[in-house]
């Protein structure tokens, strides 16, 4: 009954092309602003700022990233990881060999850095496809990690590889306590959002479906496709970038190259599949859920163990993580392939037709 | 005397073994239909994948508004005014009816990537005149009502149309279509030969069409080309095409 | 010389046994048209569970052996039924993703059902020269080239078994009427259907024997490095020589994995040094990366046009 858009009449094809053309839409983005950047503010404990709010935004920024390049462009990564790392040493590197750069001009640095990598691992996709691409992006997701150690230069000749970060300031201001950083992904992380929704509803995001879906009609319609295809690898790279940096700076405060592993970045892709291939909502869907689910799956096996008086094996959450994700990855790709951000539109359409349907 | 907008001149082209089109020549006017028919396998396809540069054909050349082709690739061609529909609907299926259509279009928008990221302002502005020409399009091939469909949820014969409407979103000069009625009933083939017709006819729009239906053939085009196993076996008139004794051995001839 | 003769042929037999674990992902690409991500999951299982029902459920190495295949085969029918037949028809960069997922699960599985504890693998297959080998025998090795005599016996061995098993493969699918139903449907799938081919109980077929190969590969390279973990990532070894030999082609395999094993060792010894060692985590991706800039199809593919 509330969510309709009957009786809004749209009178210039530039309303009919807003980003939230509907009101309810509208509305609902707001409250969702209010609520993040107001009502969590004041409620969530430093535990949820640290361990789960935090984390949740940096990772919706790098599945943001990789959908753009996955979802969007069609080209699959498994090197997500890597990326980041390369943000995050990067954005450490400037902040080391330029005093008093200010810490965001460092993460847009570490973002074009990383774009670059990023364009530099995208150039073999101009010769192959598909999973012989997935497989050459291992490359960069075994290389990168391996440089920044044998490198010393890169962490700045730390004995172990570990870098521990500046602190985060801006004018002189230290983002320090977990609000305050929270803040301050959740304020970096919505811009980026905003601009990546304009890229993909614009002609770059266009052509870049285009050669996602069928590449030989959109080189005949005049779209450079090595051009699309690098340009898919350099902007879903600099998020991944500053996704990393953020990661560095504000969720962990020191990382080490082997951190950023294979795992990492399969647990992002993961993040896009069951958020939703191909929608900037789902990756914040995505995020959240995976996110969510270890600590969930914890608390389930310790208490239900506890309740049943049973005395868990060694290490048997860590291989009920494997099940779970492994069963739920399969499980959507076979029964919803578009993850959440499609069960999300799914519920809005009925709910647009709610109470009379038809 | 009209100028020639196409020249196929001598194209010979082959896939290892297999001679897909043997030293074939041709010309498309200015404003004109030709039709190029044959039975199956005859090299129809792979002669348009030579003119808009999907093939590199071994021998000969094309020139198209007068200038020599040399290597080129489907890029230059579209850039050239070349436009083209598939014969296995080739579109985007993940998006929308506008959205493929806006696609048709890429060429013609200037906005850079970070003007599109803000998108206030200069992309605004384009991709709202961008529309109003995409909705002229769509309302000359009346599909007005799935404009926000998705295109994988059409129906067969629309999506011919969607695609018809992407390939005029490009404004091009000449017009590539691979048997835009396959597979479509009677009605909806009428539809099809009036919009090819309102094309050539409102925008001066050349085009080359690929037809197995004769009867759409001798009616709309202003002449056909006939082959046969990658050999050009007939040029003409519908009129001539349909008295030529060789072009009825070899094609009419077989039950149609 | 002789030293690098020495590193090219430990390279080479090294090689071998990538080409083992390539060789699963090969038949069920060929078959099914799906890069399996998961045949490394299925090596650990395989072996896991080989060493597992001998400690846990005590049984003797030859049933441990008869259970590991009945399981696997049970794995691989389950796979194919559960997982890959609803995706029929779906893009192939789905079908990869599924058998992502399909890694996660089984590897779960696996240790779900036999604990996380690392293993040893006995197969009482001696790990030394190849001289100390026939000396023990009682033989005299004297005269054999010193090249030859400095071999690993496991190495040597282990290529003996990969090149029975390819041996043992090319006679089932040139001979046996299902090998000859299954390179029709490697040929085309459609065409197969319609004459009449059973393209189910194939695919169902074919993954058995992929799991079969699995257990082949988790034997040898249990029994090289013990059953842990780790053993997952040999099928991350097994990429690049797929990249380089083609995904659909067993000869591809064997020759892709003798080159990148030659080559990895080779780099380790000669370019390595240079860096600061661990160069063989990327290495081989890299050079199969700069062979593909070269030629997209691969050591043995053919060069495909897009029709359109
Ligand atoms: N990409 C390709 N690779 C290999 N052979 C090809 C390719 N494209 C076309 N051929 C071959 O070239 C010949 C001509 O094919 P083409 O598609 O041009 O025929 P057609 O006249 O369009 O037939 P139809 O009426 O069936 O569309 C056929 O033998 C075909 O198998
Ligand atoms: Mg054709």
């Amino acid at each position: 009954m509330f969510y309709r858009e009957s009786g809004q009449l749209k009178t210039s094809y530039q309303e009919d092309q807003a980003l939230l053309s509907i009101t309810q839409d509208r509305i609902g983005l707001l409250l969702i602003l209010i609520g993040a950047f107001v009502l969590i503010p004041l409620l969530a404990s430093d535990y949820w700022f640290t361990a789960i709010l935090i984390p949740f935004l940096v990772f919706s920024l790098a599945a943001l990233g990789l959908n753009l390049l996955t979802g969007y462009a069609g080209q699959l990564s498994l090197g997500t990881a890597a990326f980041m790392a390369v943000g995050a040493f990067a954005a450490y590197n400037f902040e080391l060999r330029v005093p008093g750069l200010p810490v965001l001009v460092s993460f847009i640095l570490a973002g074009i850095t990383t774009a670059i990598v990023g364009i530099a691992f995208g150039i073999p996709s101009l010769r192959i496809r598909g999973f012989y691409l997935a497989v050459a992006t291992l490359a960069a997701q075994f290389f990168i990690p391996w440089l920044l150690v044998k490198v010393g230069w890169f962490t700045n000749y730390s004995s172990s590889g570990v870098i521990t970060t500046q602190p985060v300031e801006i004018f002189g201001y230290v983002f320090d306590s977990p609000v305050e950083r929270y803040l301050l992904v959740l304020a970096i992380v919505s811009v980026l959002a905003l601009l990546a929704k304009n890229l993909v509803r614009s002609n770059i995001g266009r052509a870049w479906m285009a050669v996602r879906d069928m590449d030989v009609a959109a080189e005949v319609i005049g779209i450079k496709i090595m051009r699309t295809k690098l340009i898919a690898f350099g902007v879903s790279s600099f998020y991944c970038g500053v996704a990393g940096a953020l990661y560095a700076y504000v969720y962990l405060g020191s990382v080490e190259p082997d951190g950023f592993n294979l795992d990492l970045s399969f647990r992002i892709l993961f993040m896009v599949i069951i958020g939703g291939i191909g929608s900037i909502m789902g990756s914040f869907f995505g995020a959240a859920f995976i996110t969510l689910l270890p600590i969930f799956l914890d608390i389930i096996i310790n208490d239900g163990a506890a309740l049943l008086n049973l005395k868990l094996a060694a290490g048997i959450t860590s291989v009920m993580q494997l099940l779970v994700f492994g069963g739920l990855i399969i499980f959507f790709l076979i029964v919803e392939p578009l993850g959440l951000a499609r069960l999300w539109q799914i519920t809005k359409e009925k709910l647009r037709l709610w109470p009379f349907p038809h | 005397m009209t100028e020639n907008i196409l020249n196929v001149n001598k194209v010979s082209l082959s896939f290892g073994g297999v001679a897909a089109l043997k030293n074939v020549s041709f010309q498309v006017e200015e404003h004109k239909i030709l039709a190029i028919i044959g039975p199956n396998g005859a090299g129809k396809s792979s002669l348009l994948n030579v003119v808009n540069g999907v093939y590199k054909p071994q021998k000969g050349q094309v020139i198209f508004k007068g200038k020599t082709w040399k290597n080129v690739v489907p890029y230059e061609a579209a850039r050239s005014g070349i436009a083209r529909t598939f014969q296995n609907i080739a579109l985007f299926k993940g998006m929308s009816v506008l959205d493929n259509i806006l696609t048709g279009r890429n060429l013609k928008m200037r906005a850079g990537l970070l003007s599109q990221a803000i998108y206030l302002g200069k992309c605004q502005r384009e991709e709202t005149n961008h529309r109003k020409a995409v909705e002229q399009i769509i309302d000359f091939l009346q599909i007005q009502h799935i404009r926000k469909t998705p295109v994988g949820r059409l129906p067969y014969g629309l999506q011919k149309r969607v695609e018809l409407a992407r390939a005029l979103a490009a404004e091009p000069e000449l017009l590539l279509l691979d048997e835009p009625m396959a597979g479509m009933n009677v009605e909806e083939k009428e539809d099809m030969s009036r919009f090819i017709l309102d094309v050539n006819e409102e925008y001066g729009t050349s085009v080359i069409l690929i037809e197995h239906d004769m009867g759409v053939v001798m009616d709309i085009s202003d002449k056909v080309v006939v082959l046969d196993y990658g050999k050009k076996i007939g040029e003409g008139t519908p009129e001539e095409i349909r008295n030529n004794q060789e072009v009825i051995d070899a094609y009419l001839g077989v039950a149609r | 010389m002789e030293f690098f003769l020495e590193v090219l042929i430990g390279g080479l037999l090294a090689g071998v046994m990538y080409s083992l674990v390539a060789l699963g992902f090969v038949l069920i690409y060929k078959a099914s048209g799906v890069f399996n991500f998961a045949q490394g999951a299925m090596v650990f299982f395989a072996a896991l569970t080989f060493v597992g029902a001998q400690e846990k459920l005590g049984l003797s190495l030859w049933a441990a052996l008869a259970f590991s295949l009945l399981l696997m085969i049970l794995l691989g029918v389950l796979t194919e039924k559960i997982v890959l037949r609803p995706l029929v028809n779906q893009p192939p960069i789905s079908l990869f993703m599924v058998t992502i997922g399909l890694t996660f699960f089984v590897e779960g599985l696996a240790q779900l059902m036999w604990g996380t504890k690392v293993y040893p693998l006995e197969l009482g297959i001696p790990d030394e020269p190849v001289a100390t080998t026939i000396e023990s025998l009682g033989l005299s090795a004297t005269n054999l080239p010193t090249v030859l005599q400095e071999i690993n016996s496991f190495d040597l061995i282990a290529a003996i078994v990969a090149g029975v098993l390819v041996a043992g493969l090319a006679i089932f699918f040139q001979i046996t009427k299902i090998g000859r139903a299954l390179r029709a449907v490697a040929d085309d799938h459609q065409a197969a259907l319609s004459i009449g081919i059973p393209l189910k109980s194939i695919w169902a077929i074919v993954w058995s024997v992929a799991g079969f190969v699995a257990l082949v590969a988790g034997l040898m390279w249990g029994a090289r490095n013990g059953v842990q973990f780790a053993l997952t990532f040999v099928a991350l070894k097994a990429l690049p020589v797929l990249i380089l030999g083609g995904f659909d082609s067993v000869m591809g395999a064997i020759v892709g994995g003798l080159i990148i094993g030659a080559l990895e060792k080779l780099a380790e010894v000669y370019i390595g040094p240079f860096f600061g060692g661990g160069i063989e985590i990327w290495f081989a991706y890299v050079a199969a990366l700069l062979f593909l800039l070269i030629r997209p199809e691969g050591l043995f593919g053919d060069k495909q046009i897009d029709r359109v």
